[in-house]
């Protein structure tokens, strides 16, 4: 891991990956924390791990598996409920597919 | 203290709408901000409901009729969840988390909803888009955090316990705090479906009690198999009571790891560690100095592992499914960018990070070495537990700090959890409890950690300190 310069750039270009709007004063901020912060991760490289499996999960056990029944579930509406804009059953959202001149999307 | 009230709603001499009652005008009076969501009307409900189970006499539990607070991260049906974030607004989630189901089930009265850390991302309970929770011993510190209003509902009496949530520490360093027990139980003892996923290989569920008996009768409600979550242990629900009082007068070899005593760490915590110390010997422990040596690099390890799962689960908060949506004539790219920048500081740091760790020319580097040493860590623990039965070690180097203390420099706040996140590291159980006050009259806690599911072990040790060594005080103003 070379040593990273979390630039201004590199938050904004992280950050429209993460779809996260940012402020200038927040991308500028980020910029010299996350530096500061990727700093200090850097003591990772002190270690020799090339024999290590990485250690995704705790327990080394099989996956339970139940039988696939239907059971109760709080139903479409309930759900569709939550949304911030529903409309005919369906969550709505702004227009997927890109028009001329608007966004990549 | 729940098993005294279940004594006294058993023989009748309280009623648990009384007992709920007493609780709500408490919550009214509150001055610490640990309530989110009050549910008057519901809980009054639930007490009814308690006290006709407990006249009929059938299907009573211990847990019946008592009254308990909510982490606002765990899912409650029809009432507002928040997860201390704007962006959810007003969610109203159509169904229960497991957790809180079980409790309900056992006739639990739910008080309301508890402040936290956003998405249960701090240290400190400073990272609330509802402000800061304040340290019911002194209101000028903070409680500690992510559960810091789970701890403060607690220490103030505004509950008889909670449940928190301990992904880093979250559960022990706000017990440590304010002088409450907390357990964080073994990864996957207690289900995390209906919990809002922030990492999920390290979260897990966990109680805050007065007492370690209090953790041990409410971890007996959750714990237990969920089909609903698959990373959920095959186990049976147990009494975590009548286990824990079977562990008591074994005599155990203790390992205290050096590596939390080298540097940083404040005087009167080492100095109250040593009194804890030498009480247990007396009581018949043996202790024996371990060496955990991967230790200095949990918090790194960590910082990388939760944020990059963090930005993978956050990624849900898309302004469609729930919660709230920018307004305006948007793209669906400014829709979706928009409406996330409604996360508060400490989420967008954490999301931005973790993007970074899991992107392309990145991922060896950050997210898999992480990974990598992770394991050597675990690894520390299981060579540990080949000599010794239970780790005994301080919650956090130091006692509450002032709020706004640590606030501005996110990687000193990081780094309060260097004790508490291993635990989460290897997946292990531990418990806070208090052994004593700093000068200045703020709470210490110290932690047993055990090998997976050795619950009762650590919870007998636990109670031995406060018979033995030290108990905080408790006022619920009975």
């Amino acid at each position: 891991m070379a040593k990273i310069d979390f630039s201004s750039e590199t938050v904004m270009k992280v950050a429209h990956l993460a779809r996260l709007e940012l402020t200038a004063e927040e991308t500028a901020k980020f910029s010299s924390q996350l530096t500061k912060i990727l700093d200090y991760v850097e003591k990772l490289n002190s270690l020799d791990t090339s024999k290590v499996e990485p250690m995704t999960q705790v327990h080394d056990v099989e996956t339970p598996l139940r039988e696939d029944e239907t059971r109760p579930s709080p139903g479409a509406a309930a759900i569709l409920d939550s949304a911030p804009e529903q409309v005919f059953d369906n969550y709505k959202v702004p227009q997927v597919i890109a028009t001329k001149g608007k966004d990549e999307a | 203290m729940i098993l005294e009230l279940h004594e006294k709603l058993k023989s009748r001499k309280l009623s648990s709408v009384e007992l709920t009652r007493h609780y709500l005008k408490r919550i009214a009076a509150d001055r610490t901000n640990s309530y989110l969501t009050v549910c008057e009307e519901e809980s009054l409900k639930e007490a009814t409901a308690a006290d006709a189970r407990i006249a009929s006499g059938k299907d009573v539990t211990p847990l019946t009729g008592i009254p308990l607070g909510l982490k606002d991260i765990l899912c409650t049906n029809g009432v507002r969840t928040t997860c201390a974030s704007k962006i959810l607004g007003d969610y109203k989630p159509p169904y229960d988390a497991t957790s809180v189901e079980r409790l309900k089930r056992s006739g639990a009265v739910t008080l309301g909803k508890l402040n936290m850390d956003e998405f249960a991302m701090g240290g400190s309970n400073e990272n609330s888009a509802f402000g800061a929770v304040k340290n019911p011993v002194n209101p000028e510190y903070v409680p500690g955090g992510s559960s810091g209003g789970s701890a403060a509902a607690v220490k103030a009496g505004l509950a008889a316990a909670t449940l928190g949530t301990d992904t880093g520490g979250s559960v022990r360093l706000p017990a440590a705090f304010t002088g409450t027990v907390g357990l964080k139980p073994t990864y996957g003892l207690v289900s995390r479906y209906g919990l809002v996923a922030f990492a999920s290989s390290l979260d897990q569920i966990g109680p805050l009690g007065a007492t370690t008996e209090d953790c041990a009768a409410v971890l007996s409600a959750i714990a237990g198999h969920d089909p609903l979550d698959s990373t959920s242990f095959k186990r049976e629900p147990a009494d975590y009571v009548a286990l824990m009082a079977a562990e008591r007068g074994k005599k155990l070899r203790i390992g205290v790891p050096k590596e939390y005593f080298v540097e940083g760490i404040e005087k009167a915590v080492a100095e109250k560690f040593s009194e804890a110390r030498k009480g247990l010997e007396k009581a018949g422990h043996t202790f024996v100095e371990i060496s955990l040596p991967h230790t200095e690099y949990s918090v790194a390890v960590y910082y990388i592992l939760a944020v990059s799962e963090a930005s993978s689960n956050l990624a849900r908060f898309d302004g469609v499914r729930y919660g709230m949506r920018a307004k305006g004539d948007l793209s669906l790219t400014e829709m979706y960018s928009k409406t996330r920048a409604l996360f508060g500081e400490e989420v967008k740091r954490r999301i931005i990070l973790g993007t970074f760790a899991l992107s392309a020319g990145y991922y060896d580097a950050y997210f898999k070495k992480a990974c990598q040493v992770r394991r050597l860590i675990s690894g520390d623990f299981s060579e540990a537990f080949k000599k010794v039965d239970a780790v005994m070690a301080p919650t956090a180097p130091s006692a509450a700090f002032r709020l706004g203390e640590k606030i501005a420099d996110p990687l000193k706040m990081y780094l309060n959890d260097i004790f508490t996140i291993p635990v989460n590291l290897a997946g292990l159980p531990a418990i806070s409890t208090p052994i004593g006050r700093a000068a200045q009259g703020l709470p210490i806690g110290m932690q047993f950690i055990g090998r997976h599911f050795e619950e009762p072990r650590i919870l007998a040790l636990s109670k031995q300190v406060e018979e033995e060594v030290y108990r905080e005080k408790v006022d619920h103003g009975f």
